[in-house]
């Protein structure tokens, strides 16, 4: 297996984490760490989580520390090979037969192919990174054939022969977990499960994320959707959604709404179903203030 | 070949998750290996973190894993992990500790009315096979409602083919001989099939599990849960072929038979699980249950116009429809009228088999 102790200047989960920090995302330890093993085994990145916790910004920041382009391929059902590594552009293929007339003309030449984010990574694996988001909404099909991707990153094109990466991508994979992902996959992958973070550290993620948001307002907006969290709502409040709340919360409260009206009147932000705002409403101002109020 | 000894613990650790049913292949316990050595490491944690990293446990069994971990590097023994799968269920339902009652209880719920009592026992399913189940198994695959999916394949159908037909003109020195064409694929609807295993229902249940059992294995998307005071996902004992087995299998993972109901509030919590709710969409929603509530009905109200929102269609069975004459009078049942699609007979396998082919065929009423 080979190994590389240190990635452009990255010598450990805490200077990855000093890294990120710099690119304005925050990791825990365990994420940092996740990263640092997947960078210096060449391993596929796989991180796991509810929506909204950071795992696409994850991949990006990541991106940006190490001064490439991220590709991103989001996934659906249905995905298949001409959506993610390549395609033939065949009007063109076209043209260029009526255009030859008698003469030869190689149309499978590179000015015919169109590179997708698969392919795209494995022809520059220095200048780019491959996100595979949301790989759970795509079905088992595609599943196998990424699982090929990812033993050798190798991709065969009948018209062109094999294409082979110079060195292994740095891939990253999410998944909100609608479904198992399959083991073969799981198995090749460093693994992390991404978790909402604990008060303190989403404190510090508004703050960071929010010049506007003063340190109590950051403090009191995290408590609050902690507290949502524990409920059963159809879509409990991520990271982002936090944020835009802290945020919301400190417009309207400049504007002249006193305190805790602010957060209750800026509701909509953080929840966005109508069920869960009729299942809140009774309760909101001991979701808001605690069990102090 | 010997290894190095201070290698052993990593190499039993490996051995201990595999027994203990977590994934753990070669090249994972060789990443681990390669892991450690990259992190430092400086203290255990380190050693901790790589382990999560490259054997990723999954969410729910992660005090397992660690205690797994604690065992072999820090040689402490610890209590044996919780059976069953504790689903990511957030802590606003805990529903009381697991407590399994093994001696007989004398003074059995009444069958008429929902019990305040969580009666946590296994017990054992009536051996029962039935023709119907066979005739059900058989019909259902052409039965179940189908949707269109993304993927396309081709044969006739309104989408062009530009590649195969492409390569059909280059054998003819590009000449355009005919469009070929492509179609989108169908795929079956996924199906969930919720099974009411309160006090009232007790009758009921082990013919419910059997018809369960049937339809896991004839469908190509099933998921089964239980839902008495709390919520059991039982799907993984019943995709077993074997059907005793899965049925013991399923027993053994429910802790709460016979229990009273709180059908809103274990509703409310699988919607609010986002792989659950996200099962419930678009699919082909069953309820097996007399729908007599612990709970008040506006919470079983709400539950069920969200899961109807999210559905393609809910069939609700109960035992008490097997009287022609019979009226929806429960509190519960009235209130979530409007939110089902049918109310149908759920009095026995054969009932409800009899249900879901009609249902499914098209017999939305």
């Amino acid at each position: 297996m080979p190994v590389r102790r240190s990635i452009l200047g990255i010598d450990g989960p805490q200077s990855l984490a000093r890294s990120l920090r710099d690119a304005q995302y925050i990791a825990d330890e365990g994420l940092a760490t996740a990263a640092y093993l997947a960078l210096a085994l060449g391993k596929p990145l796989l991180l796991e989580g509810s929506p909204g916790v950071g795992k696409t910004e994850a991949a990006k920041a990541i991106a940006s520390v190490m001064g490439r382009e991220l590709v991103r391929l989001q996934c659906y059902e249905g995905i298949d090979a001409s959506a993610a590594m390549y395609e033939w552009n065949f009007p063109r293929q076209m043209l260029a037969i009526r255009q030859a007339g008698s003469d030869y003309v190689n149309l499978y030449a590179d000015e015919y192919l169109i590179a997708r984010p698969m392919l795209l990574a494995l022809q520059t694996p220095r200048d780019r990174i491959l996100l595979i988001d949301e790989l759970d909404r795509s079905d088992h099909e595609f599943e196998a054939f990424l699982l090929e991707f990812l033993s050798d990153f190798s991709i065969s094109i009948p018209e062109r022969g094999t294409i082979r990466a110079s060195e292994p991508p740095v891939v990253i994979i999410t998944s909100n977990r609608t479904r198992e992902l399959h083991e073969a996959l799981r198995r090749r992958c460093i693994y992390h499960w991404i978790g909402y973070p604990d008060p303190a550290l989403e404190a510090e993620i508004v703050m960071m994320r929010s010049s506007v948001v003063a340190r109590d307002t950051a403090h009191r907006v995290v408590a609050a959707v902690g507290r949502l969290r524990a409920e059963p709502l159809a879509k409990p409040p991520g990271v982002a959604e936090t944020v835009e709340w802290a945020e919301a919360a400190t417009i309207l409260n400049e504007q002249g709404v006193p305190w805790p009206r602010a957060f209750a009147r800026a509701i909509g932000v953080v929840l966005k179903d109508q069920d869960d705002l009729a299942y809140v409403a009774p309760n909101i101002d001991r979701l808001i203030m605690g069990s102090a109020a | 070949m010997t290894l190095p000894r201070p290698l052993a613990p990593f190499l039993n650790f490996a051995q201990a998750l595999r027994a203990a049913g977590f994934l753990a292949a070669p090249e994972q316990t060789q990443s681990f290996i390669a892991a450690v050595g990259l992190v430092g490491p400086k203290s255990l944690m380190d050693v901790r973190r790589a382990a999560h990293a490259t054997f990723g446990p999954p969410p729910e069994r992660h005090e397992e894993f660690d205690a797994l971990f604690d065992e072999i590097f820090l040689g402490r023994v610890l209590t044996a992990p919780a059976p069953g799968e504790p689903e990511d269920m957030p802590n606003a339902f805990d529903a009381g500790a697991f407590e399994p009652i093994l001696a007989p209880e004398d003074e059995e719920p009444s069958g008429a009315d929902a019990s305040v009592a969580e009666r946590l026992f296994a017990r054992r399913f009536a051996d029962d096979e039935s023709e119907a189940l066979r005739v059900f198994a058989r019909r259902l695959p052409q039965a179940l409602p189908r949707r269109r999916a993304r993927r396309l394949m081709r044969g006739k159908g309104r989408l062009a083919d530009p590649r195969r037909t492409f390569r059909h003109m280059m054998r003819r020195d590009g000449e355009v001989a005919r469009l070929l064409r492509r179609a989108r694929k169908e795929r079956q609807r996924r199906v969930l099939l919720l099974i009411d295993i309160s006090g009232s229902m007790k009758s009921n249940t082990d013919g419910a599990l059997r018809l369960a059992h049937a339809l896991v294995q004839a469908g190509e998307q099933v998921e089964v849960f239980t839902v008495g005071t709390r919520l059991t996902r039982v799907t993984r004992a019943l995709v077993r072929r074997n059907r005793e087995q899965a049925l013991q299998m399923a027993s053994g993972l429910v802790a709460d038979w016979d229990g009273g109901t709180r059908l809103g509030e274990a509703l409310q919590v699988f919607l609010s699980v986002p792989r659950f709710a996200g099962f419930a969409r678009g699919a082909f929603v069953i309820v097996i249950s007399d729908g007599l509530e612990r709970g008040g009905p506006e919470v079983l109200r709400q539950a069920m116009t969200r899961l109807d929102g999210l559905a393609w269609s809910v069939l609700w069975l109960t035992p008490l429809a097997a009287d022609a004459h019979f009226q929806p009078r429960t509190e519960a049942l009235r209130a979530i009228a409007p939110t089902i699609d049918r109310l149908g007979d759920g009095s026995s396998p054969q009932a409800i088999a009899g249900e879901i082919l009609h249902f499914a065929k098209g017999g939305r009423r």
